[in-house]
């Protein structure tokens, strides 16, 4: 059986699923057998899930009207030389 | 390119298209699409409001400046998260100029990749905290991380870049980026453990 070790080492490839059968099912035969590792496992794929469904923020009223003024002024300058 | 589900909302090819004759209309639409992931981006690799916003105007800006030549291979967002990291990271190296930051470090090894708690998480830790907690306990997470593995982090499963992309983006290895993911993502499931194990089960009885 793999050690703890070696299961966490592949562990990003086996939760973004880019390893191949054989160590596949490998690494699945050893978080059956490992309380810790399936608990790892668990718990890195919820953490890895938890930041994929977090959403942006809505940008700041102030903010965004800096960067649109921003653009529009170096906008307007390309303009005037292009005149 | 597909085009977008949502009525009324022109297809990006089209914008960028539009926004390179001088549009300005256009390339304030690709604003809008992106200027919230570009902000956060750049948050979560200065660490400074007022950098952030520096870095989110500067990219846009670069981003007028170059429209010409961006080929249109790469997606028009991928080519604008690489101006906003490529400014970010200037920033950020700027503020520790007394400190070289770590961005290229050796490959790491794998040593620590020890876990220290190990317990199960509740069914549905979100639904525990507001919106606005939860994202105070993610953000705040990610920015213990150190700068080489939080800008893998944040590139790869916040903005959901690929390993090749993340890896160009950074000018570091496929390896660099999939140890540091891999040190990254145990880092911060071992943080959110804290919030998140199930109530009572302090003395698991895992170990």
């Amino acid at each position: 059986m793999l050690t703890c070790k070696e299961f966490l080492v592949e562990l990003n490839e086996y939760l973004d699923e880019t390893v191949d059968v054989e160590l596949r099912r490998r690494l699945e035969a050893h978080v059956t057998e490992c309380p810790n590792c399936f608990v790892i496992c668990d718990t890195t794929k919820k953490t890895i899930q938890i930041y994929k469904g977090m959403q942006p923020q809505v940008l700041p009223a102030d903010v965004e009207a800096r960067l649109l003024k921003a653009v529009a002024r170096r906008a307007a300058a390309h303009k005037s030389q292009q005149v | 390119m597909p085009a977008t589900t949502e009525a009324g909302v022109f297809d990006e090819s089209e914008l960028v298209a539009k926004a390179r004759t001088g549009d300005l209309e256009a390339f304030n639409a690709l604003i809008k699409r992106y200027e919230r992931k570009i902000y956060r981006l750049a948050k979560h690799i200065t660490q400074n409001d007022e950098d952030a916003e520096d870095v989110l105007q500067e990219t846009f800006l670069k981003a007028y400046e170059h429209l010409k030549d961006f080929q249109g291979q790469s997606k028009f967002y991928t080519w604008i998260v690489r101006i906003g990291v490529n400014e970010s990271l200037m920033k950020l190296r700027k503020r520790r100029s007394d400190r070289t930051v770590p961005l290229d470090e050796p490959v790491d090894t794998g040593e620590d990749t020890v876990a220290r708690e190990i317990a199960v998480w509740e069914e549905n830790p979100e639904q525990r905290y507001s919106r606005e907690e939860m994202g105070k306990i993610l953000d705040e997470a990610v920015d213990t991380l150190r700068p080489a593995f939080r800008t893998v982090f944040v590139l790869r499963d916040i903005e959901e870049l690929s390993t090749e992309e993340t890896a160009e983006a950074l000018n570091i290895s496929v390896p660099a980026v999939k140890s540091r993911l891999l040190r990254a993502r145990l880092q911060l499931r071992e943080k959110l453990t804290r919030f998140f194990k199930r109530k009572g089960d302090d003395v698991f009885a895992y170990l």
